[in-house]
């Protein structure tokens, strides 16, 4: 038994892992895509589009691997928590198709090419929302009975999931505006800075919001991060917030390249290490653990070969694609 | 709306639907990728323009389908569990580390590789793209291996035991992976992907040499793609055979159903040629046959027994006319093709095939064939193998998510009219890219221009465009 308990732990982080991979990586280009409106010019959204074209796909395979690994490593939490957010897991899929094909579609057509870069905002919107929302969802814990979700429709629609889907919102354009200062120069990297300082303090407003709203939502979250001696060990997460944010409005003070970005995702990290407190063991929460959800361990320990030897390739060669595409990113040739 | 529906064949109905629209993209990309692969392969050996500029060519069309590929694949990733929680639930431990197998050693690979594919020449120089274009497409047919060893287990389900939970759980990985009808059915995909996408340049190709025959990309593509159809075809409808044989070991219902076999022969069954399969009779209404040889081509003698679907219980009986004709659909392509390879070979060896018209609008007739085919294959081997998601174990019926039939309804909806606007936009810009004719300096850096740090970006052709 004390394997299958290890295994569950280990493939808990390794899916945590994957999704917060697939934050770090498709947040900015789906923040990219929310901050589109507010660059009108033509020469300026190629440049934007073109800084994420190269590697926009691997970004989201890091969603399928989430999805696919939560199958298998995971299959009953996958079984209750899909249906259970399905009006939100089936918005983000459509969004991310309009997002997805506008990359290639804008460029073979001139006509209605206002319309793609249209579904690209869009698309990015109503995706970021929807991931945000079932965050949220997923947080306030949903009603299972056996195996089975059981309850209705709308449940996933609660004020609380709201703020959470308008968070994850601003965090992605947090996100992708500080890649833009990273990425352009001129008077496209300006407007990227000022939006920064908006978006940073819309973003600290919402980490604040659900931190205080979490806590109401259950007994466990309100026990796990205010009660004796978890707080030795929570404290130091909002302690981290506060430096992390001081260094991040320095950075934009100092009109910093690379900082901001990095900054951003460490600020992003902190949330999330705060979410996984409040949920670790359980994955549906207050009603599935991870023991439960479990695979067996002969599943999991098949696929934690894989995950071993693959992992590091993976980061190795998605790693190299970024150094290719490296620096700012210059009007300039290609294959269009 | 939507309520009163039944809720299974909602969800059904949403999985075939897209399923079916994704399976096209895939099944264009596996072939296109190893036909890039070949193409700058080529071009780096002989260092002759037609194959950069074909390569060149096909890359743009190969951006905008393998996009198309990939938002309607990451759908399927999520289906099963919005609408299949049951089946994820209990099928979960089998056939998830085969998909999560997929993400990791082919999902990735291909997306890792492909940016420095489509936009990278210049900044890597010629031998590491030629790598990262052989990873893509190493990675289609490592991604094919996975789903359809995944897809097969639950055809042919062995290696798997069932715990205290009512779990599938694998009790030999080795069995599981290769569950008995694995290695046909792969062999017969991955074909099928290289003739689809052989059909589809074929046609490009002829569609330009019936406007000028003397074009000389469209002659080498034509001329490549003739080669493949010769070759592959006949050996495809090999394939099949084999993968038939197998079937009638594993899942001889399904061949009943494809066959039309409702009822038993004894001594020597008939092959059904054409008929109405009446499901609720029993029986083929119109049937034209020929005596025997059903027998001689599943069992290789005229008078070798056969049951029927009268030896089945109804209750598992697949849907009979859907089985039947898409089975019919594909047969039928499958002979086309060949015809076209023989036609295509018996005119080279006359000098006649950069000039024959007749050849050039066959071939160009014949470009949707593969798709077609593709699509009616596997609406043959899903729907024969009904009423059941992991073959004899589980029922379709007993595998859906708790449903309201108003939500997957719903859903279905947004699907269509979301697959349809989009991927119809798609489609279209794909036939304008192989409207036109590949031509010398198509978009893409010549051969050995040092690398550059700045932008090989999408941006220089708008920029081009609009100052044009």
């Amino acid at each position: 038994m004390s394997v299958a308990v290890d295994l569950a732990t280990v493939w808990a982080f390794i899916i945590a892992f994957a999704v917060f991979v697939y934050i770090v990586m498709d947040g900015f280009d789906l923040g990219l895509g929310i901050l589109f409106p507010l660059f009108p010019r033509k020469a300026d959204r190629d440049i934007i589009m073109n800084s994420v074209a190269p590697v926009w796909d691997g970004n989201e395979t890091w969603l399928v691997l989430g999805g696919g690994g939560l199958m298998a490593a995971f299959p009953l939490a996958y079984a209750v928590l899909m249906p259970a957010l399905y009006t939100p897991v089936i918005a983000m899929l459509v969004g991310l198709i309009f997002r997805g094909v506008a990359f290639e579609f804008r460029w073979r057509t001139q006509r209605v090419r206002n319309r793609w870069d249209g579904a690209f905002f869009g698309g990015s919107l109503v995706a970021a929302l929807a991931q945000g929302i079932a965050l949220g969802a997923i947080l306030q814990g949903v009603h299972v009975e056996g195996r089975q979700y059981a309850g209705g429709w709308w449940d996933w629609l609660t004020p609380f999931s709201v703020l959470t889907g308008i968070s994850l919102v601003m965090g992605y354009a947090l996100l992708g505006a500080t890649w833009m200062v990273m990425k352009t120069e001129g008077a496209l990297r300006d407007k990227a800075y000022q939006l920064s300082w908006v978006l940073l303090f819309a973003m600290l407003g919402a980490i604040v919001a659900v931190s205080i709203a979490t806590p109401f939502l259950s007994v466990q979250y309100t026990e796990r991060w205010f009660t004796w001696p978890n707080i030795i060990l929570t404290a130091p997460v909002p302690v981290a917030v506060a430096g992390v944010t001081v260094l991040l409005l320095r950075s934009l003070a100092n009109k910093y390249d690379y900082q901001p970005f990095f900054l951003t995702l460490a600020l992003f990290f902190l949330s999330y290490a705060g979410l996984g407190i409040s949920m670790y063991p359980y994955i549906v929460p207050q009603s599935i653990t991870i023991w439960e959800a479990a695979s067996p361990p002969n599943s999991q320990i098949f696929m934690l070969v894989g995950v071993a030897i693959l992992i590091p390739l993976i980061l190795a060669y998605t790693g190299w694609a970024y150094w290719v595409f490296r620096g700012k990113v210059r009007p300039g040739g290609g294959y269009h | 709306m939507f309520e009163g529906w039944d809720a299974v064949a909602l969800a059904r109905a949403q999985f075939a639907f897209t399923m079916s629209f994704h399976i096209i993209f895939p099944a264009f990309s596996i072939g296109l990728a190893s036909y890039l692969a070949v193409l700058e392969a080529l071009w780096l050996w002989t260092g002759r323009e037609v194959f950069i500029n074909l390569f060149h060519y096909w890359l743009k069309i190969f951006a905008v389908a393998f996009g198309m590929g990939v938002v309607s694949g990451i759908v399927m990733s999520y289906q099963f569990g919005t609408n299949w929680s049951v089946f994820s639930d209990k099928t979960g431990p089998v056939i998830g580390p085969l998909m999560a197998y997929e993400v990791l050693t082919a999902f990735f690979l291909e997306a890792g590789f492909l940016g420095v594919m489509l936009f990278g020449l210049n900044r890597v120089g010629p031998r590491l793209h030629f790598l990262a274009t052989l990873m893509v497409a190493v990675g289609t047919l490592i991604s094919a291996f996975w789903i359809l060893s995944a897809n097969s287990w639950m055809q042919t389900p062995t290696g798997y035991a069932v715990n205290a939970s009512g779990q599938f759980v694998a009790a030999d990985w080795l069995e599981v992976i290769f569950n008995p009808s694995f290695p046909y059915r792969l062999v017969h995909m991955v074909l099928a992907a290289y003739l689809t996408t052989a059909l589809v340049v074929g046609a490009v190709g002829a569609y330009h040499l019936l406007r000028d025959q003397h074009l000389a990309g469209p002659r080498v593509m034509f001329s490549m793609a003739m080669w493949m159809a010769t070759f592959v075809a006949p050996i495809q409808i090999l394939a099949g055979d084999q993968h038939g044989l197998n079937t009638l070991e594993h899942q001889p219902v399904k061949i009943m159903a494809m066959e039309g076999h409702f009822q038993s022969h004894k001594d020597g069954a008939p092959l059904i040629l054409f008929g109405w399969p009446n499901q609720t009779a029993g029986r083929v209404d119109f049937a034209v046959e020929i005596p025997k040889l059903g027998s001689v081509i599943l069992k290789h003698s005229p008078t070798a027994p056969m049951d029927g679907l009268d030896t089945v219980p109804r209750e598992n009986w697949p849907p009979v006319p859907i089985t039947f004709w898409s089975f019919r659909i594909m047969v039928g392509l499958g002979f086309l093709m060949m015809g076209l390879g023989l036609l295509s070979a018996w005119m080279r060896w006359r000098g006649q095939f950069y000039s024959s018209r007749f050849l050039h609008m066959f071939a160009m007739l014949m470009g949707p064939a593969g798709f077609i085919a593709v699509l009616a294959g596997w609406i043959t081997t899903e729907t024969g193998r009904q009423p059941f998601t992991v073959y004899g174990l589980l029922r379709t019926a007993d595998s859906v998510s708790p449903l309201a039939a108003p939500a997957v309804g719903s859903s279905l909806l947004a699907f269509v009219i979301v697959y349809f606007a989009v991927f119809a936009a798609g489609v279209i810009y794909l036939l304008r890219l192989m409207a036109a004719p590949p031509h010398p300096g198509e978009p893409g850096p010549p051969r050995d221009v040092p690398a550059r740090a700045a932008g090989i970006t999408p941006a220089a052709a708008t920029a081009a465009e609009d100052a044009s």
